[in-house]
């Protein structure tokens, strides 16, 4: 501890001491309705800091102060009702009980507070309906994906209505495709509940989409806090720098992972109507056109197509154009970015035998860029 | 001069352990002799009770409720196996032996678990009990079983009260052992998961710490009624009667017939007694 305040270096420590420091000299203010992430890489001691807020671990100095209330210092007793009444808890591995039904599983806080059981069953049942389990609240946790699961924890924190949600890795578990999903309909929950929440995750996507501030570790200690905006622009140190190059997605991703499906129409085989029908019901106002083999020959416009409806032309000859950007499924999406903003079509996506493999979309790349994937914009 | 104490060129005198030993029971059995008279009629009546009540129920009727019992915890393999079991063992007539014999591993089981869950709770959650019970635990099981008999005679006579009190001393440590594993083997994120909402300690112990350990405690309880199996017979020797009396009547005057009957029967008992035991608490997939 005094070396702590002498400030010797962590290493020092842990060779003086044999004992390692979790957490120190960190500070923050967390105000209400705030979704405040924490985020840093293993060992960096964010799930340490998270556990001493609520004082699953004892901080050997300093204040967490809750509603004006120094959590170090209080009585067992009073610990025991702000851990029942201002805060819960969603574990990175779910914590749920094997042996209980989802809804009992839901139950838990409320039991522990000694709610009576028709009451409990009632905020239990509005907690579940929340994360949209209801069909499943007689089955046990085994019986559930680890996204339903984390589902069950977070209408298990979420049915005791705290003021705070203590959040350790609640996403880490699950599948990115799941993970996407559920940090979407965490921000919808708090869209409606403004729940104080302290996020961890060691996921900087995550910690963007998440937080409405963000604070990095790094060997127990906040390197950069601030808004997202402030971490992605400017980096206080090389070591945020670099967590944060890791983002810029452009630069790592290529065009075939963010195409999407083309809509195309067939030539010679179909004609303008064909194509107007397409455009209308995608809402797209244009076309790729292909030969029989998928071999790209060009687009037709909205408007060339309803000039040739219109003159009762039955054939797509002569409207379709050639002068559409076109890309090879390698190319790094950086590249592209320049072409992206000044065409009114899609970029297409062809082989080396010129078969078209899919289109670039603005918000097919904008969502690449941010991590989101699985989605389809057209 | 005894040979170790040569080589150092001086007598080391003989520890006086069996003396000492002696002069504590003597201790004990001077001071509290009335203690241990008043446990010993107390279990006594109940442990005789008992043994009467499973004799007075007819033995069809005992056959049918042991059969469903199996049924339901286990399977219906296990419930006939029990059936014709049971059967083959009234048929060789030595039904009421058996069911004395059960009565007191039942008795001393039920003794087991009311002390023995709590003691191996204290050792799971204190670190200092834990130092202390594991040592006297290794003690108890390493002791030869036939040692403890003799101490119990001075105290609690002979009969069927001394011969349940060995088998629970014996048959004791695997629940103590047990249970202490199981809580310790509870998911630390599930301590945090309770803590962090608040739980008490009785909280935390009866709706997270027992029933994730239940499995690992139900092992220890089956071990416990194996063990107590093999001691209640060995407990003949001081007088427990039971199947046991009949095996040590039979090595008594070399009646190989009789005591392999004997013999048979507590095979029987015991795969019973087992195969019950082992499917407590199990879902129909992992019943075997």
């Amino acid at each position: 501890m005094e070396l702590i305040l002498k400030g010797v270096d962590n290493n020092q420590i842990r060779k003086k001491t044999k004992q390692v420091v979790g957490v120190r000299e960190v500070s923050f203010a967390v105000e209400e309705g705030e979704s405040f992430v924490i985020m840093g890489l293993s060992g960096s001691g964010k799930s340490t800091l998270i556990r001493c807020i609520n004082h699953l671990i004892k901080p050997t100095s300093g204040e967490i102060i809750i509603d004006g209330e120094d959590i170090t210092k209080m009585s067992n007793q009073r610990l025991m009702q702000v851990r029942r009444s201002k805060m819960s808890m969603v574990f990175q591995k779910f914590a749920l009980i094997p042996n209980r039904t989802i809804l009992e599983n839901v139950t838990f806080g409320l039991e522990v507070q000694d709610v009576p059981k028709n009451q409990r069953y009632i905020k239990a049942r509005q907690a579940i309906e929340m994360v949209g389990l209801q069909e499943w609240e007689n089955y046990y946790p085994h019986n559930l994906s680890g996204g339903m699961q984390q589902r069950v924890g977070i209408a298990r924190a979420l049915a005791t209505d705290p003021d705070i949600l203590l959040m350790d890795e609640p996403f880490s578990a699950l599948d990115p495709l799941i993970r996407q999903e559920m940090q979407d309909e965490l921000l919808a929950l708090q869209e409606k509940l403004r729940k104080t929440i302290i996020f961890i995750t060691h996921d900087l996507d995550e910690a963007l989409k998440i937080g409405d501030r963000i604070a990095l570790m790094r060997d127990g200690v906040i390197v950069q806090m601030g808004q997202p905006e402030d971490i992605l622009l400017s980096p206080a140190s090389d070591y945020v720098a670099r967590f944060v190059e890791n983002i810029n997605r452009s630069k790592a991703l290529t065009a075939s992972a963010v195409m999407v499906k083309p809509r195309t129409v067939v030539y010679p085989k179909d004609g303008p109507m064909t194509a107007l029908r397409v455009m209308e019901r995608f809402g797209i106002s244009s076309l790729f056109v292909v030969d029989r083999a998928g071999h790209l020959q060009g687009y037709i416009t909205a408007e060339d197509a309803f000039a040739a409806a219109e003159k009762g032309i039955k054939q797509l000859d002569g409207f379709i154009q050639k002068d559409m950007p076109v890309t090879e499924p390698e190319v790094i999406l950086s590249e592209l970015l320049e072409v992206m903003a000044h065409t009114k079509v899609p970029i297409a996506v062809v082989s080396d035998d010129n078969l078209l493999k899919g289109v670039l979309v603005r918000g097919s790349v904008i969502a690449g860029m941010a991590g989101i994937k699985g989605e389809n914009y057209e | 001069m005894n040979s170790i104490g040569m080589i150092f060129g001086f007598d080391i005198p003989r520890i006086p352990l069996a003396i000492w030993t002696d002069n504590a029971i003597e201790y004990l059995q001077t001071n509290y002799r009335d203690t241990t008279q008043a446990i010993s009629d107390f279990m006594g009546i109940a442990i005789k009770g008992f043994q009467e009540l499973l004799i007075i129920i007819p033995p069809s009727l005992l056959i049918v409720i042991i059969a469903l019992i199996a049924w339901r915890i286990a399977n219906k393999k296990i419930a006939i196996f029990s059936i014709i079991g049971l059967l083959f063992i009234e048929n060789i007539g030595l039904w009421n032996v058996t069911m004395q014999t059960l009565a007191m591993v039942l008795a001393a089981v039920i003794m087991c678990i009311i002390i023995g869950v709590p003691i191996g709770i204290l050792s799971a959650k204190n670190e200092a009990a834990h130092r202390i019970i594991a040592p006297i635990l290794d003690f108890m099981q390493t002791l030869p079983a036939f040692v403890y008999l003799l101490p119990a005679i001075p105290f609690f006579g002979l009969g069927v009260v001394p011969a349940v009190i060995t088998t629970l001393i014996f048959a004791m440590p695997p629940i103590i052992r047990l249970t202490d594993l199981g809580l310790k083997q509870v998911p630390v994120e599930l301590l945090e998961l309770g803590h962090s909402f608040g739980a008490t300690f009785f909280q935390m112990l009866f709706k997270i710490e027992m029933p994730l350990a239940k499995p690992v405690i139900l092992a220890g309880i089956n071990q416990c009624i194996m063990l107590s199996l093999s001691m209640v017979v060995i407990a003949a020797m001081i007088g427990a009667k039971g199947l046991g009396g009949v095996v040590w009547t039979a090595i008594q005057t070399l009646n190989m017939g009789m005591g392999f009957e004997a013999g048979i029967a507590i095979v029987i008992l015991a795969m019973i007694l087992d195969r019950i035991t082992h499917n407590i608490g199990k879902t129909e997939e992992e019943k075997a």
